[in-house]
């Protein structure tokens, strides 16, 4: 009998992925760290490298030929990304550094002009310091109250304590679409249901959402989507914020400069329509292109396929940590995305990312930049294993294996 | 034995994983004239350093607590082990001593023989991520020495 035609097809996903190839410590490198930051796919690279080669120039300045191929380009990942998560328009699509500016875009310009002392922002428990540290500077800034939703031992959002939180003070509900340090999937239809009923906006975190699973944010429903394009097999440097048209058009800019404005003078300065009205400044033009790239690649494989995939691996990999001895594992969430969170016996998670590099397994390390998730669960930290479709379950037996050697250091 | 093992015991010592299982010095001092907080804002890691210094200048007693890997605990304790006893003074050179030889590329050893346990540390050299956890210690040190109040880091 041949092998199910998605585990071939991982094969062939694995090899378009040139940094996979490569041996650490004399092993063949075993990348489990997707989740920090997901490696690119030779398309990526070379769109990338052409570009810089062939088309650079200025966008949305030059009248000149290789100014108009940049713009080209670059408004071309622009519609990709639209499509990619069936925004109703282009201009919903804010092109950013990243999740994180994405968030502090909508903290300091939908958010600090209108928040009132005694007004409550509410996040959960799972959320990364991308999520929380901009509503609680913004809570600073107006005296609005941020307020945090509790989660269980599994790792899942307690949701009826959480509608309960929100209420007539309640101005925005932040909240990840898939936790980073647990991967538990938060159940974004739920809270939208709820929050739309009260009029209330729902950013969602997809900086984890997007590489795993199918967004169709008029779907979600919610008001604002925030992603990074090297979660997604693109470059750092680039994220996107989509919100809706009527309320990004209400919005004061973020940043002044070149590009965001139609006519300045001393005495008054027009700005320019959305999106360009959030980007000042030359943008990372190469770094958009590759972003483009990525999505082309994801959209050919298929986010179906990809989420069916990791589905399967992920499954896998619970059940074969869950025979290593002295393993405890954090997130065991009935709805849950490609990463594993776990320690082994009293081994520091530190201690175990440096045996388990020396074995060629790349794992991330430490609180994941969720703190309070850590502090949940009375631990400083844990070892995160992250899984893409370019993994496989021989990736999973590496893992493990390693993880016995690192019992025996430790015997 | 495969070579990965071999290098990986480099790292972890018999006398480093002795004290990281059972470190010496560790709780609180009540009567500390000297303290300070360590972070390593990497990792979340914290630790708190205690010192009895006398009025010659002796550190007479030292502790920490705190939870970290087995090198930043190992490196506290030894460091503990190391310094009570000596002069602030002394202290303060093995602080660049231990700092010194795990950031450059120096290969000379120290004439010192109180330092030869300290020695213990130098696998740590070929490992750039965690030369941060074992100098976390050194650091808390030399800030309680200079009574700061800011936490130290690493960074």
């Amino acid at each position: 009998m041949s092998a199910p035609a998605h585990i071939t097809a991982s094969a062939s996903w694995r090899s378009d992925f040139p940094a996979l190839h490569q041996k650490v410590h004399g092993r063949p490198l075993v990348y489990l760290d997707s989740a920090a930051s997901a490696q690119q796919p030779a398309s990526v690279i070379d769109a990338i490298a052409r570009y810089e080669r062939e088309d650079h120039a200025n966008v949305h300045r030059g009248v000149h030929t290789l100014s108009h191929r940049a713009t080209e380009a670059y408004e071309g990942s622009r519609d990709r990304i639209r499509d990619f998560i069936n925004a109703r328009s282009r201009s919903e699509v804010v092109l950013t550094s990243g999740t994180t500016e994405s968030i502090n875009l909508v903290a300091q310009s939908f958010c600090r002009p209108r928040l009132q002392a005694g007004d409550k922002i509410v996040i959960t428990h799972l959320e990364h310091h991308a999520n929380i540290v901009p509503w609680q500077l913004v809570c600073e800034q107006t005296g609005a109250e941020l307020v945090v939703a509790p989660i269980n031992d599994r790792g899942e959002v307690e949701l009826e304590q959480m509608l309960e939180l929100i209420d007539d003070r309640t101005f925005l509900i932040a909240v990840a679409h898939v936790a980073n340090a647990l991967g538990t999937v938060c159940p974004i239809s739920r809270i939208v249901e709820h929050a739309g009923a009260r009029g209330i906006p729902v950013l969602v975190d997809g900086a984890q959402g997007v590489p795993h699973l199918e967004v169709d944010v008029q779907a979600l429903g919610c008001d604002f989507y925030a992603f990074s394009g090297h979660k997604m097999f693109g470059p750092t440097g680039t994220g996107v914020l989509w919100g809706r048209e009527e309320l990004l058009d209400a919005m004061p800019p973020w940043q002044g400069g070149g590009d965001m404005i139609l006519e300045v003078s001393f005495d008054k300065t027009t700005y320019n329509e959305l999106p360009y009205k959030f980007e000042a400044g030359t943008p990372n033009i190469a770094g958009v292109v590759g972003l483009g790239a990525a999505i082309e690649y994801l959209q050919a494989i298929g986010m179906q396929n990809i989420a069916d995939y990791e589905h399967d691996l992920h499954t896998y990999m619970v059940s074969e940590l869950k025979k290593v001895d002295g393993i405890r594992l954090f997130g065991e969430a009935r709805d849950q995305a490609s990463v594993q969170s776990f320690l082994l016996a009293d081994i520091h998670s530190h201690d175990l990312g440096t045996i388990l590099d020396h074995q060629g397994v790349a794992i991330r390390t430490g609180h994941h930049c969720a703190m309070p998730v850590m502090q949940r669960f009375g631990i400083s930290g844990t070892a995160r294993a992250s899984l893409a479709f370019y993994n496989n379950r021989d990736d999973v037996d590496r893992l493990t294996a390693a993880l016995g050697k690192a019992s025996e250091i430790f015997a | 034995m495969s070579e990965s093992q071999t290098d990986m015991q480099d790292l972890y010592r018999e006398l480093i994983l002795d004290h990281s299982r059972n470190p010496r010095h560790f709780g609180r001092l009540s009567d500390a004239t000297h303290t300070a907080d360590g972070i390593n804002p990497l990792c979340g890691d914290k630790l708190k350093l205690y010192l009895r210094v006398d009025d010659r200048g002796r550190i007479e007693s030292s502790s920490f607590e705190g939870s970290g890997c087995a090198i930043s605990v190992a490196s506290a304790s030894l460091m503990t082990v190391t310094v009570t006893g000596i002069g602030i003074d002394q202290a303060e050179s093995y602080f660049e001593e231990v700092t010194q030889r795990l950031t450059s590329d120096r290969t000379e050893v120290s004439s010192d023989s109180s330092y030869d346990k300290l020695q213990a540390l130098d696998g740590v050299r070929a490992y750039p991520a965690r030369v941060k956890c074992a100098t976390l210690a050194w650091h808390a040190l030399h800030s309680a020495l200079e009574n700061k109040t800011t936490p130290a880091t690493t960074e």
